[in-house]
């Protein structure tokens, strides 16, 4: 026995609210962010995410009230992102009670941003998450803006030069699969995580608790991420955990 | 009421350490502070830390809190928390910094050459994630917790003490390493109590009630 794949439920979070949206587009929502944090860690969720993405920013501010209170009730590793676009933003969002901040588009765009914050704050607080698509045989490129926005990047090239920059982990979503409940890009995570030296986070896809199994069996993912499945309560994350232990793989139960 | 002070020297996100004592016990007084007379006026006392150890030991210094935080490891209940316990040490091989001496030992980094799971499975650094602690001491602070409770950790780095009699658990990724010491009045450990729910919280609560002997 040794350590523990991770479960990790992700709220996206807009005006306060937990939202989902299907292919980046069309939101549901889905709930009071402090009442579903308290449920999931009721449920045994090894960490949660929570990804801003208020669009204006007089909203900003919601979201580190949002950690304030969940920081405060909740006792296990918080990781925040959405927005984040300077140091003071990292650290504003880590003296709310965020354990690490994770950046997209700003690393693309500034990635000196992940060295800088990685440097003053240490690399285990810094996560940089990866929108990819596929645009080829083996061949995946990273896109930014929320998936809107094309960048030329190859994105193993690209998760191997963030984890050289001082990124603790790497969040991995692929955006074909994104919302459509087909299971992650397998392909695509294990390509990332075989490439890596610091742990690989699989996202975008779950739409059932095989598709987790999987993501660490075949993507070689350390942690699992869903939204979705454990939302709509179609599964708590402690089934998640029984049926991946069921698979012989070590969870925290 | 019991005073617990958390030493703040500007290093990571103290706020968690704070909560999690203020949720186990509200009778105590909680302050971070980087201020040596409260530090030294405290019952118990916390070294956290996070980041890098050589910038731990720069903004400790920088501070003014390095003799606050040798006088209290000397005389009162005193948790150090991740870098906190590395900083116990001699010596670590982050930046080749020395330590605050505390502790007879050194703190290495997980090596890359060996992190290979028994099928041969990469293992990535940091070790990040929950962990089984096997505790091999029997101390107040484990009271309550179960022998192989999972923990929450997050470092490149561990101690590798001089003296295996501090060791009071151990962990594995993929060799057996000191997750947690203990020497008199200092217990340290190299996960995050604050961010291990239950488990986490138990511990915290035994360390606002200890009274600095086992």
């Amino acid at each position: 026995m040794g350590l523990a794949k991770r479960i990790i439920p992700c709220l996206d979070v807009t005006g306060g609210r937990v939202v989902k949206g299907v292919n980046f587009v069309g939101l549901r929502d889905a709930g009071d962010p402090v009442e579903i944090a308290r449920r999931y860690d009721e449920q045994g969720a090894d960490e949660l995410t929570f990804l801003d993405i208020t669009a204006s920013s007089d909203e900003r501010g919601l979201i580190l009230k949002i950690i304030e209170d969940v920081a405060s009730q909740v006792f296990i590793p918080l990781t925040v992102g959405g927005g984040v676009r300077a140091v003071s933003d990292v650290r504003s969002l880590l003296n709310a009670g965020a354990d690490k901040v994770s950046m997209n588009t700003s690393a693309v765009s500034n990635p000196d941003l992940v060295a800088e914050s990685s440097h003053r704050f240490g690399s285990q607080c810094i996560v940089v998450a990866i929108d990819a698509k596929k645009t080829g045989e083996k061949k995946w490129e990273v896109f930014t803006h929320g998936g809107r926005r094309q960048t030329g990047l190859d994105a193993i090239e690209w998760a191997v030069r963030m984890q050289q920059l001082g990124a603790g982990e790497i969040l991995l979503t692929s955006m074909d699969r994104d919302g459509t409940r087909n299971g992650f890009d397998i392909e695509l995570t294990r390509a990332v995580s075989d490439a890596l030296d610091i742990p690989l986070i699989a996202s975008g896809g779950v739409g059932n608790l095989a598709h987790l199994a999987q993501g660490v069996l075949e993507g070689h993912a350390d942690a699992v991420l869903a939204a979705s499945i454990f939302h709509y309560g179609e599964y708590t994350v402690r089934e998640a955990k029984e049926y991946m232990a069921n698979r012989h793989i070590e969870v925290r139960l | 009421m019991a005073e617990i002070a958390i030493i703040d020297y500007g290093m990571g996100n103290l706020r968690s350490v704070a909560h999690a004592i203020e949720h186990v016990s509200p009778q105590s007084k909680v302050t971070v502070t980087s201020d040596p007379s409260e530090i030294l006026g405290a019952h118990r006392v916390i070294f956290p830390g996070q980041g890098a150890m050589p910038d731990c030991m720069r903004e400790l210094d920088s501070r003014g809190l390095r003799d606050a935080v040798m006088r209290s490891a000397k005389e009162k209940p005193f948790l150090g928390i991740c870098i906190g316990l590395q900083m116990l040490f001699d010596f670590s091989e982050e930046g080749n910094v020395a330590g605050l001496g505390v502790l007879r030992g050194k703190v290495k980094r997980f090596p890359q050459d060996k992190m290979f799971d028994s099928s041969g499975e990469k293992l990535k650094v940091p070790h990040i994630g929950w962990n089984q602690v096997e505790t091999c001491l029997s101390h107040p602070l484990w009271e309550g917790i179960e022998q192989g409770s999972r923990f929450y950790f997050v470092h490149s780095y561990y101690a590798e003490p001089d003296d295996e009699g501090i060791i009071a658990a151990t962990s594995r990724y993929p060799f057996r390493f000191a997750s947690a010491v203990a020497k008199g009045n200092i217990f340290a450990v190299q996960f995050h109590p604050e961010k291990s729910q239950s488990a986490g919280l138990a511990l915290l609560r035994n360390f606002s009630a200890w009274n600095g002997a086992f």
